[in-house]
C-alpha cells in the first residue's frame, strides 16, 4: 500500500513514451492514425458536453430573464408565470448556501478526523475496512437521505432545536420563535442531511492526502519524541493542508447541487429567514425539482436560469478546488 | 582535558528520569465509570433528558476530566495528545453513528412490505393510496436507464482515459480535457438533467423517455469511469508497452492488446462504480421520464410528454409525495421498501467491484 502514490505519481511521464513514436516515424499505421482520433474524439467529449450545457442554458434562459419584472438577484418569491411575470433567486441564493454552510461546519471537522483516525491510529488491516466503512455512506442514494431526514431525523431535531434555543437563542441563528410551524424541516436539519451526504467524500480525498506524506518525515517526528498530535501537527498538517482544503471545495460543490434529500426535508418557504431551526427555505435544486411540473414557458426559462446560477456556482467552486489540487501536485 | 573538566564540573543529573510520569492503566477506567455515574446523577436531578443528550454530556465530561487528569499527572503535551486522540475517536464514532442508523431504519421500514408480490408486480391498477402493489416495473425501468447510460459512457470514458495516458502527455488539449473531466464530475445532477431536457426536449423536441434519462445519467457517469480508468492505466508498467513496441506491435494494438487487459479488473471497477453512482440518482430522472404504473421495456416510449419508464428513485419520490408526509401511509411503507431494494442493489454493486478490484488488481 505504501507503494501506491510513488506509482501513481511516477509513471506520469514515462507512460507516453514520446520516444516510441519518434522511433516509427513513417511507420505510423493506419490503425493507430484511427485509434488515436478515436481517443481523441472521446476525449473531445467531456469539452463538448460541458461547453454545451453552458451554451443551451443560456440559451433558454435569455427570453425569460428578459421577461422577468422585478430583479432576478434580489427578489425572493418565484411566480414566473403570473403575469407580470416574477422571480429571483435571492431566497434560492441564501438557503442554498446557508444550508450547504452547515453541512460544511458539521462535515469537515469530523471528516478530518476520520482521515486521521484511518491513516494513523486505527491498526492497518481494519483501518482498510473502516476506509470501505466510510465510503459506503456515498453509497445511500440522495432521495433515501431524504426520506430518512424527513421521516426519521426531523422529529429527533426537536431537543437540539429546543436546546440551542434556550440556551443560544441570543444568536440570531438559534432563535426559535413560537409562531413557527414545528416539524422541524427547516434548513438546519436539511444541513445536518448534507453534513453526513459529504462526510465520505472529504473524508476519502483526504485520507488520500494524509496517506501520501513522506513517511520519513512521520517516523522523523516520532523517533524525536513527538506524541503522536505534535507529529500530527508538525508533519502532517503542513503537507496536508492544501489538500484536505481542496476535498473540502469538492464537498461544498457536492453539498451545494444536492436535489432531493434537500427537497424533501424543507417545506419550501420563500422568504429569507435568519432562524435557521424554523421550518422553511429552499435551494436552487429543490426550486427546480418542485416547480418542473407546474411550469410553463416563461417558468421553463426560469427554472433554466436558476440552474444556469447553480451551475456557474458550482463550477466556480470545483475550478477553485481543482486549480488547489493541480498547484499542489505540481509542487510536490 | 578542558571537555574532561566541564564533564566532571556538571552536576548530578536533574531530578528529570528519562521516561516521564504515566497515567496508571486504571485510571482511565475509573474516570468513566465516574462520568457515568456523575451523568446519570446530574439527569437524574436535573431537567436533562434524552439517550442523546446523555452520551453527548457524558462524553464532554469524559474529554474534560482526561484532559485535567492527564495534564496534572503527565503535562501539557501528554494531555494535548490524549484529547486529540479522543477528538479523532470522537470523529470516527459521529461518521459512524449515521450509517447505521440509516441502513438500521431503512431496514426496519422496508422490510415490512418487500414480498415476492412487491417484487413482481407494477402499481398498475393499483389504488396508490391503499397497500399492494410493487416495484416490478421501476426494477425494469432502473436496470435498462443504468445499462444504457453505460453503454454510452463506459467505451467513451475508456478511449478518453486511453488518450489522456497514451496520447495526450502534457499537450494543453489533455491538460484542459483532465482538468475538465474534473470539474465535469461536480456538475449536479440535477443540472445534468436540465440540461438534457433542454437540449435534448425543448430545442430537439423529443418526448420524456427513460432514454432522455440515461442520456443524463450518462453524463454524471463519464467523468467517473474517465478518472478511474485513467488512475488505472498509469498503473500499468511502462516496461510492458516498450516491450510490446520492441517487438514492432504498433501503438494502437499495444494498447488494446497489452495495456488493457492488463487494467482490465480496475476499469472494471471503476465502471461498476460509476453504475453504482447513477443508479440512484433521482432529480434527473425526475425532469426527463416521469413516472409510470405499467411495466415499460422499452426506453424509448414517451407518450404525450409522460408515462414513459419507471424507476426505483422516482418511484420512491412519487409514493413519497402520494402518501404527503403521513409516515404511517401504505404509499410511505411502499416508498421504504424500494428505498431498501435501491440500497441492496446499489450496496451489492459496489460490493462487487470491490472484489473484482480485489482478487483482479493490476500487479504494477
Amino acid at each position: 500500500m505504501s507503494e501506491q502514490p510513488t506509482l501513481a505519481g511516477a509513471t506520469t511521464p514515462s507512460v507516453t513514451a514520446p520516444a516510441a513514436s519518434d522511433i516509427s516515424g513513417a511507420a505510423v499505421r493506419p490503425g493507430d492514425r484511427v485509434f488515436r482520433g478515436l481517443a481523441l474524439t472521446a476525449g473531445a467529449t467531456v469539452l463538448v458536453v460541458m461547453a454545451a450545457i453552458a451554451i443551451f442554458l443560456v440559451y433558454r434562459a435569455v427570453p425569460a430573464l428578459r421577461d422577468d419584472t422585478v430583479h432576478f438577484l434580489t427578489f425572493e418569491q418565484w411566480f414566473p408565470d403570473n403575469d407580470p411575470s416574477q422571480f429571483g433567486i435571492a431566497a434560492l441564493l441564501y438557503f442554498t448556501l446557508v444550508t450547504s454552510l452547515i453541512g460544511m461546519v458539521i462535515a469537515v471537522p469530523v471528516a478530518i478526523g476520520i482521515a486521521l483516525f484511518i491513516a494513523f491510529y486505527a491498526p492497518g488491516r481494519a483501518s482498510q475496512a473502516m476506509g470501505y466503512f466510510v465510503d459506503l455512506l456515498a453509497a445511500v442514494p440522495s432521495i433515501v437521505y431524504g426520506l430518512w431526514g424527513f421521516a426519521f431525523l426531523a422529529p429527533h431535531m426537536t431537543g437540539l432545536t429546543r436546546f440551542l434555543d434556550k440556551y443560544f437563542g441570543w444568536v440570531p441563528f438559534f432563535d426559535y420563535r413560537p409562531e413557527n410551524n414545528p416539524n422541524n424541516l427547516s434548513p438546519f436539519t436539511a444541513g445536518v442531511v448534507l453534513a453526513i451526504m459529504i462526510l465520505p467524500i472529504i473524508s476519502s480525498i483526504s485520507r488520500e492526502v494524509f496517506r501520501q506524506v513522506p513517511r520519513d518525515q512521520v517516523e522523523a517526528a516520532l523517533a524525536l519524541g513527538a506524541t503522536r498530535w505534535e507529529m500530527i501537527r508538525t508533519a502532517v498538517v503542513p503537507f496536508g493542508r492544501a489538500g484536505v482544503l481542496s476535498a473540502s471545495i469538492l464537498g461544498l460543490g457536492r453539498a451545494l447541487g444536492e436535489t432531493l434529500a434537500v427537497t424533501l426535508v424543507l417545506s419550501s418557504l420563500y422568504d429569507v429567514n435568519l432562524h435557521i431551526t424554523e421550518s422553511g427555505g429552499v435551494t436552487f435544486a429543490s426550486n427546480i425539482a418542485l416547480k418542473y411540473g407546474e411550469a410553463g414557458e416563461i417558468g421553463t426559462g426560469a427554472l433554466i436560469a436558476s440552474g444556469l446560477c447553480l451551475f456557474l456556482i458550482t463550477l466556480a467552486v470545483n475550478f477553485g478546488a481543482g486549480l488547489l489540487i493541480r498547484r499542489q501536485q505540481r509542487e510536490r | 582535558m578542558s571537555t574532561l573538566q566541564t564533564r566532571t564540573q556538571r552536576p548530578p543529573a536533574p531530578q528529570a528520569p528519562l521516561a516521564g510520569h504515566k497515567l496508571p492503566a486504571y485510571a482511565l477506567p475509573v474516570l468513566a465509570a465516574i462520568v457515568l455515574a456523575t451523568t446519570a446523577l446530574l439527569f437524574a436531578t436535573t431537567g436533562f433528558a434524552g439517550v442523546a443528550g446523555f452520551v453527548v454530556v457524558a462524553a464532554l465530561l469524559y474529554a474534560i476530566g482526561q484532559t485535567a487528569l492527564s495534564f496534572q499527572v503527565e503535562g501539557r503535551r501528554q494531555a494535548a495528545n490524549r484529547l486529540f486522540t479522543t477528538l479523532v475517536y470522537v470523529a470516527f464514532v459521529l461518521a459512524a453513528a449515521p450509517l447505521l442508523v440509516i441502513t438500521w431504519y431503512t431496514v426496519k421500514e422496508g422490510i415490512g412490505v418487500i414480498s415476492k408480490d412487491f417484487l413482481t408486480t407494477s402499481m398498475f391498477r393499483i389504488n396508490p393510496e391503499r397497500a399492494g402493489g410493487g416495484i416490478y416495473h421501476a426494477i425494469v425501468g432502473t436496470l435498462i436507464q443504468c445499462l444504457l447510460a453505460t453503454a454510452l459512457a463506459a467505451p467513451l470514458g475508456i478511449l478518453a482515459a486511453i488518450y489522456l495516458v497514451e496520447y495526450g502527455g502534457r499537450r494543453p488539449l489533455a491538460r484542459a480535457i483532465s482538468f475538465f473531466v474534473d470539474v465535469m464530475t461536480g456538475v449536479p445532477s440535477i443540472v445534468a438533467g436540465l440540461f438534457v431536457f433542454t437540449a435534448f426536449i425543448l430545442v430537439l423536441g423529443f418526448q420524456k423517455s427513460g432514454f432522455a434519462g440515461s442520456l443524463a445519467l450518462f453524463i454524471l457517469m463519464l467523468p467517473i469511469v474517465i478518472r478511474s480508468t485513467e488512475e488505472m492505466l498509469k498503473l500499468v508498467p511502462a516496461d510492458l508497452r516498450e516491450a510490446s513496441y520492441a517487438l514492432g506491435v504498433p501503438k494502437w494494438r499495444t494498447v488494446v492488446k497489452v495495456v488493457l487487459p492488463t487494467a482490465l479488473a480496475g476499469i472494471i471497477t471503476g465502471v461498476m462504480l460509476g453504475v453504482a453512482r447513477i443508479a440512484g440518482e433521482t432529480a434527473p430522472l425526475l425532469l426527463l421520464v416521469g413516472i409510470n404504473q405499467r411495466i415499460e421495456f422499452n426506453p424509448f416510449a414517451g407518450r404525450d410528454q409522460q408515462n414513459a419508464q419507471a424507476a426505483l428513485p422516482t418511484y420512491i419520490y412519487e409514493q413519497f409525495g402520494v402518501a404527503v408526509g403521513n409516515t404511517g401511509a401504505p404509499a410511505f411503507q411502499r416508498a421504504w421498501g424500494a428505498a431498501l431494494v435501491l440500497i441492496v442493489l446499489v450496496g451489492l454493486l459496489n460490493l462487487i467491484a470491490r472484489l473484482v478490484a480485489r482478487f483482479a488488481r493490476v500487479r504494477g
